[in-house]
């Protein structure tokens, strides 16, 4: 087959850091600390490599949207599986304010560009928790969408897609082409071996401008605040059940 | 006074440099305390004599190694620091060896490597199971991880000695007996072939161990050589065509040796010297198949620690060895083992770094978190001091890892006296740190789930292989007092010659009587260490002047007899080892000063307050070296050693009299 699928992959804080709060409020700190691949991202990209490698598509290009350094994150895509990259490159103001809408207008004009039959995003990233960028761009590009998928199955043209749904699974068919959203459950992400690492170097990654796209990246949105969660209090110890229903009561819980 | 001592000593230099019979006692009493060790305490006599000579009798080769040395002028700040001087070329500033692509292409090699040992990696799986796990096992050859040297075109990673250090310092930081495993096989396995290999056997060789499907083990230890490894009894005849070697002999703790297909094997062949005509056994290194035939391997020995990692014995009964399987030239085994082990000592110094860094991070979780008396524990004086002293351990074993596999990457090829401070220093601080983290943790780290007694089991080993540290302190003793001697030499030829060398003499007899003055020679660290350093350097600077002259004492006072004062040798080997750390240090602190690095002041904290100590117990071990006091207690050592060697074990009677 000669699909070609395009995979988002964003480039965040990684999970294990402890996130702090700038002190004027206006964002976290990220100077300094770690990124790496949004998770679901990573699962999008395994999900590709598995199609490309049942010969069931013939392309993978890795997308993500960001100043310089996303290009380590594409380097990772490319080292798993994806055969060349782009970079969008959004800097500054503009990348501070990059949400979920100026994302899909990206990914639907560069499915056009490319030619894509597929693509996969993750269902949201760790950061902003937005779970927006999928069905933004399957509504912008007037594709159908899987979201939530925890199996992927390609049969003549058309693909079934296993829904982590409320309650338990559903099972859908969608024409190709599609966007689908990777839920947590679709594959294990394999590990980027240094061979092939090393391979990736070799790959290209093409530099874009939003504008280049005709895509205006101006967001409406303004953060008013960002603020740590609050303190969780320490907790009392109560003797009875009594005790504790009549705490319950006190504070207006019940 | 001390010129003509030195007319009076003509002897000094040919006899340092021709202490290997003599040497061969020390070998034995070595043998006894350190069965296990791989290396051999005639590496100590490697330093002072032709690498390629492996016979007893090296004093025809010895004014050959003079005349070299003394035309050369090492670069290496160990070899000089023994003469009293300062060479700061391969030590200021730090060395800085990867360019901006190497750099970027290992960042983006450390966070898959990490992650896959914090997730798929189970140390303490490994350790209960006695072997890596297979699945462990299969992702560290997809990972590339068996071959992290070799260069790409083989299949390889094809990482500079800089990459490499890092990479194993992950290794190190969670599994030592995964490192041991990984180690043995590309570290000393088959650096044989990467160094001393030809293009077809590179070619038939690397690309399947790069890969793992081959996996490689070094073959040196017998059952009776173990730090004289210049006795090993295995055999390699050459057959009358020619075509093949006939193999025979029987290694033990070989690392990997029962899972391993490629062998580096060291065996005697008869070699006849073209201009004698005499034959004579000479160690010749041959790269050996298992499916050769002939090959078989004993059950995995029962450890103490790095369990994880296979170790075996291995047979070699009859085995019919290629004569294009030679590695080297055939006679040349012992450098081509010496050149192998010497390659490898940064690796564990890297490894090493890894695992402090990770056994720290334990101690301060629990330091942090840990309340009594009413205040986290950290606050406590006693503990504070445990944390200090852990963190400059490891600032100096890293600072050291990296100098070394930095002068290796451009292009130094005089570092064995820093490669082996390097290993003795990382296997014994790693230890120190390892033993501080449970004590800091109390009874929490003695328990098996703290995966900190795994460390302490797994680290002990690393200061008894590849060279036992006793025999390692005795190689830098005594590849020091080479050069030095060397240097008392060529005075000497000069002394022959007064005038015409006038201008050497004066120098030498102005250095000489300030020191003994106390005054500075003139020699300095200034414009080198960051101004902020400036007492750090002149400490090290005083340590120097100090060390040179009591090395030259040490050297006058005992001239060949120097090589049998291992009393004297373990000071000066200790001296040297806290002055390299030193220099390292003072280089680092100064590099990150320089670039007004965030952590630029604790680093020069760390720093300051190391350069105080081991000028301290530099001075005081040159002190006692000096006094009267040290001859009566070496022989007070001895005396009691005797006695209770004679006695079967502890001689004083039981106070209760039963």
């Amino acid at each position: 087959m000669s699909a070609r699928v395009l995979v988002g992959v964003k480039r965040v804080i990684d999970y294990a850091v402890k996130i702090r709060v700038k002190p004027d409020h206006t964002g976290v700190v990220t100077d300094g600390v770690k990124h790496s691949m949004n998770p679901f991202c990573e699962i999008a990209v395994e999900e590709a490599v598995r199609l490309k490698e049942k010969k069931l598509v013939k392309e993978i290009v890795a997308v993500s949207c960001g100043p310089q350094q996303v290009q380590e994150t594409i380097r990772t895509a490319l080292a798993m599986g994806a055969d060349r990259g782009i970079h969008v490159e959004v800097s500054g103001k503009d990348y501070e304010t990059l949400g979920p809408l100026q994302v899909s207008k990206i990914m639907a004009a560069l499915a056009k560009k490319e030619e894509a039959d597929l693509i996969i995003l993750g269902k949201q990233a760790i950061d902003d928790d937005c779970n927006q960028t999928g069905q933004m761009t399957a509504a912008l590009l007037d594709w159908p969408q899987g979201t939530f998928a925890s199996e992927l199955t390609l049969e003549g043209g058309k693909l079934k897609v296993v829904r982590e749904v409320d309650g338990g699974l559903e099972t859908i068919m969608i024409n190709m082409p599609a966007v689908v959203t990777a839920d947590l459950r679709l594959n294990t992400p394999r590990y980027a071996t240094l061979p092939n690492i090393m391979k990736a170097k070799k790959k290209k990654i093409a530099n874009v401008k939003p504008a280049d796209l005709g895509v205006d990246v101006t967001s409406r949105l303004e953060v008013l605040n960002v603020d740590e969660p609050a303190q969780r209090l320490a907790g009392v110890k109560v003797e009875t059940v009594e005790d504790l229903v009549g705490k319950l009561k006190e504070s207006g819980r019940i | 006074m001390l010129l003509r001592k030195v007319t009076q000593s003509p002897a000094i230099c040919s006899s340092v440099l021709r202490l290997q019979p003599a040497f061969t006692g020390v070998q034995r009493q070595t043998l006894v305390a350190a069965q296990n060790a791989r290396l051999y305490s005639s590496q100590a006599a490697e330093a002072v004599l032709d690498k390629n000579v492996v016979g007893r009798d090296a004093a025809t080769t010895a004014e050959k190694v003079e005349k070299t040395a003394l035309n050369v002028e090492s670069k290496s700040f160990a070899v000089n620091m023994f003469k009293g001087q300062i060479s700061t070329s391969q030590v200021f500033p730090f060395p800085s060896v990867l360019n901006e692509e190497q750099s970027q292409f290992l960042n983006e090699l450390v966070g898959p490597c990490s992650k896959f040992f914090e997730e798929v990696n189970d140390p303490m799986k490994n350790d209960a199971l006695e072997m890596v796990e297979e699945r462990t096992m299969e992702g560290l050859k997809e990972m590339g991880a068996f071959g992290l040297q070799v260069p790409a075109d083989l299949g390889g990673v094809g990482l500079t000695n800089t990459q490499y250090a890092r990479l194993v310092e992950i290794v190190g930081m969670h599994d030592l007996g995964v490192g041991i495993t990984l180690g043995a096989h590309q570290s000393i396995g088959f650096k044989g072939i990467l160094l001393f290999g030809n293009p077809q056997q590179k070619e038939k060789y690397l690309p399947k161990l790069a890969t793992g499907e081959n996996i490689a083990a070094f073959c040196l230890t017998e059952p009776a050589s173990g730090s004289d490894a210049a006795s090993i009894k295995t055999t390699a005849v050459r057959s009358a065509c020619g075509q093949y070697y006939t193999l025979n002999g029987s290694k033990i703790w070989i690392s990997n040796g029962g899972i391993a297909e490629i062998f580096t094997v060291f065996a005697k062949t008869p070699v006849k010297d073209e201009k004698t005509g005499e034959t004579k056994d000479k160690i010749t290194a041959f790269v050996v198949e298992r499916s050769f035939g002939g090959v078989a391997h004993g059950p995995p020995e029962k450890k103490m620690g790095i369990k994880a990692s296979n170790t075996a014995e291995v047979y070699f009964e009859n085995v019919r060895v290629p004569a294009d399987c030679v590695l080297g030239e055939v006679g040349g085994g012992f450098k081509v083992a010496m050149n192998i082990l010497n390659n490898g000592r940064f690796g564990m110094a890297a490894a090493l770094s890894g695992t402090m860094k990770g056994v720290i991070a334990k101690a301060v979780d629990h330091a942090a978190n840990r309340t009594q008396f009413g205040n986290k524990i950290h606050n406590y004086g006693a503990i504070q001091e445990k944390m200090a002293r852990m963190a400059m351990l490891h600032y100096v074993t890293e600072s050291m890892a990296y100098m070394v596999s930095g002068n290796m990457d451009s292009g130094a090829t005089e570092f064995q006296i820093e490669a082996a401070i390097s290993k003795i220093f990382a296997s014994e601080a790693a230890w120190l740190v390892t033993d501080e983290c449970i004590q800091v943790m109390g009874g929490m780290g003695f328990m098996k789930d703290a995966g900190v007694e795994r460390v302490m089991r797994d680290l002990r080993i690393f200061r008894i292989f590849e060279g036992t540290n006793d025999i390692l302190r005795l190689f830098v003793a005594l590849n020091g007092f080479q050069n030095a001697g060397n240097q008392l030499k060529s005075l000497q030829k000069a002394l022959k010659n007064p005038f015409g060398n006038a201008g050497m003499l004066a120098g030498e007899i102005t250095k000489r009587a300030k020191r003994k003055a106390g005054m500075g020679t003139g020699l300095t660290l200034q414009g080198m260490v960051h101004p902020e350093l400036n007492h750090s350097g002149e400490l090290t600077v005083k340590a120097i002047e100090q060390f040179g002259a009591v090395i030259e004492e040490q050297l006058l006072k005992h001239g060949k007899r120097i090589i049998d004062e291992q009393f004297v040798l373990k000071r000066v080997a200790d001296c040297a080892i806290d002055l390299y750390a030193m220099v390292v240090v003072l280089s680092r602190a100064s590099r990150s000063l320089g670039q007004g690095h965030p952590a630029a002041q604790h680093e020069k904290m760390l720093c300051e307050t190391w350069c105080t100590e081991a000028h301290e117990r530099i001075m005081q071990d040159i002190k006692f070296l000096r006094s009267g006091t040290s001859k009566q207690t070496f022989n007070n050592l001895r005396a009691i050693s005797a006695a209770v060697v004679e006695n079967g074990g502890v001689v004083s009677p039981h106070p209760l009299g039963f």
